[in-house]
């Protein structure tokens, strides 16, 4: 009984991710552009329900929610399942959505995408043999290769991620990056793409009265001076984008970043000094600050709270 | 030839809907081999003699500004592209028909294009929503052009042209499909 209570509680959070994960799709990724294969955006929020799932089971055994043999059942459907996505689906439509951009390989475009998946799952495989993972006691096809595999390929990608993220964020939101730009100078790039713009169309307009000679010197000119007006005009529009971060900066959410930025920036370097001593001297790392802090703060605060997990 | 007088007409759309190939077309009178992105704005011109055959004939030099971009860029790019939005004498609306957003995205192009702010690094001031009251006293003539009508499977073809006609009325504009 309690069973399909436990049940019915996981699917309907399953649903509810599912919807949010749909009107995400819609309304924030593509806001602007028409869905023409539904099967994408099924994907996606399937993709994203089963991983929200996944967290919310956490979450419920830190706390001791629900009968802990449905948990346990649940867990492991959620894993097959995302699993199944995750190495068959997901590979394989991308695939198949690569090829059938490619006009050569249209006609069979089913078979070009079963050999993409299977040179993908070549790879995939390859990518376990410097890892220690294969044991006797689990054979070669089972969940806890694909596992490992899922889960070097996922830690890999977020240290990529939050690496780029600590370094582009203190780039994009100090001041300290920012260029002087004033109107005047907008006003003038602006000027000068204006005239160059007219100096092609006078250009083009004499094409037509031109002589056989002319024609190639004029067409030459004509590109020379339109690759020119590309130009201006991506200066024109990186100088209104400084403009409009120079005016973010003003805000208060800007000042707000700007010495966050400041602060982590510092932090990185620190992190990175860290690591550099700890594999010098070959130390095992202890606790990291922020883990400290909030062990400090939840001890003071008399929670029990086992940090580390 | 210089003496001619001018007539600035702006080409707006979606990234892709073929407005580079339709202006190709117009001026060069061949097909467009090998369309690109457009970054910034592409010029072309035409010849045209306006009123053929009678008396007030006169020639002029008809400009096809093609600005590229979409409708949902950044703000740098929307005001970098509000340069070349002034003293216009037409503008030619292009979505393609095989894709709905294109066509609901003419609305805003169009507000981009008539309603921008007189400063000139602009700032621009649009309520998103379309109100035809807006274009009531608009003196700009409008043209929505359709394309890609030959992707189209043969009996969907008039449901998408009535949904256009529609369209067309809203601008209170002629329209071309092709």
């Amino acid at each position: 009984m309690s069973f399909l209570i436990d049940s019915s509680i996981m699917v309907t959070s399953q649903v509810l991710f599912f919807g949010f994960g749909w009107l995400f799709f819609m309304r924030k990724l593509f806001k602007d552009y028409e869905v023409r294969q539904y099967v994408v955006q099924v994907i996606f929020s399937v993709t994203f329900a089963f991983s929200c799932t996944m967290f919310e089971l956490i979450i419920f055994e830190i706390l001791g929610v629900l009968n802990s043999s449905s948990r346990y059942f649940h867990w492991k459907l959620n894993l097959c399942v995302i699993l199944l996505i995750l190495v068959f689906m997901v590979p394989f439509y991308i695939g198949y959505f690569v090829v059938s951009n490619i006009r050569l390989l249209h006609r069979q475009k089913l078979l070009f995408a079963c050999v993409l998946w299977l040179t993908f799952m070549y790879f995939f495989w390859k990518l376990g043999d410097p890892f220690p993972i294969l044991s006797p006691k689990h054979g070669i096809l089972s969940i806890e290769q694909l596992i490992s595999r899922v889960g070097v390929i996922g830690v890999t990608l977020m240290a990529l991620l939050s690496g780029f993220g600590a370094v582009n964020c203190p780039y994009t939101y100090m001041s300290y990056f920012l260029r002087n730009v004033t109107d005047a100078d907008i006003l003038a790039l602006e000027r000068r793409l204006l005239q160059t713009m007219d100096m092609i169309v006078s250009k083009k307009k004499s094409l037509d009265c031109a002589g056989l000679l002319d024609l190639s010197l004029i067409q030459q000119e004509v590109d020379a001076l339109e690759e020119l007006s590309r130009q201006l005009f991506l200066e024109t529009a990186d100088l209104h984008a400084t403009k409009e971060r120079i005016e973010y900066s003003k805000t208060f959410q800007g000042k707000y970043f700007n010495f966050m930025g400041y602060f982590f920036s510092i932090y990185c370097v620190w992190k990175i000094f860290m690591a550099t001593i700890n594999i010098v001297f070959d130390r095992v790392g202890k606790t990291d600050p922020v883990t400290r802090g909030i062990e400090i703060t939840v001890n003071y605060l008399g929670i029990q709270f086992d940090v580390r997990l | 030839m210089a003496a001619l007088d001018r007539v600035k007409v702006l080409v707006l759309g979606d990234s892709g809907v073929g407005k580079s190939s339709l202006v190709h077309l117009l001026c060069q009178n061949q097909v467009l081999g090998n369309p690109s992105w457009t970054v910034g704005c592409s010029v072309d011109v035409r010849i045209h003699d306006y009123k053929e055959g009678t008396p007030e004939e006169k020639t002029y030099y008809i400009e096809l500004w093609d600005v590229g971009g979409s409708v949902g860029s950044a703000t740098s790019v929307k005001s970098t592209r509000a340069v070349f939005y002034n003293s216009l004498n037409g503008i030619i609306l292009v979505h393609d028909l095989t894709n709905k957003k294109s066509s609901q995205n003419l609305y805003r192009w169009s507000l981009e294009a008539l309603n921008r702010d007189v400063a000139p690094t602009g700032v621009l001031v649009t309520n998103g929503d379309y109100d035809r009251e807006q274009f009531a006293d608009n003196q700009i003539p409008l043209l929505v052009i359709g394309t890609k009508l030959d992707q189209i499977p043969e009996t969907k073809r008039n449901e998408v042209l009535t949904r256009t006609a529609f369209l067309a009325e809203d601008f209170n504009a002629e329209e071309i499909n092709l």
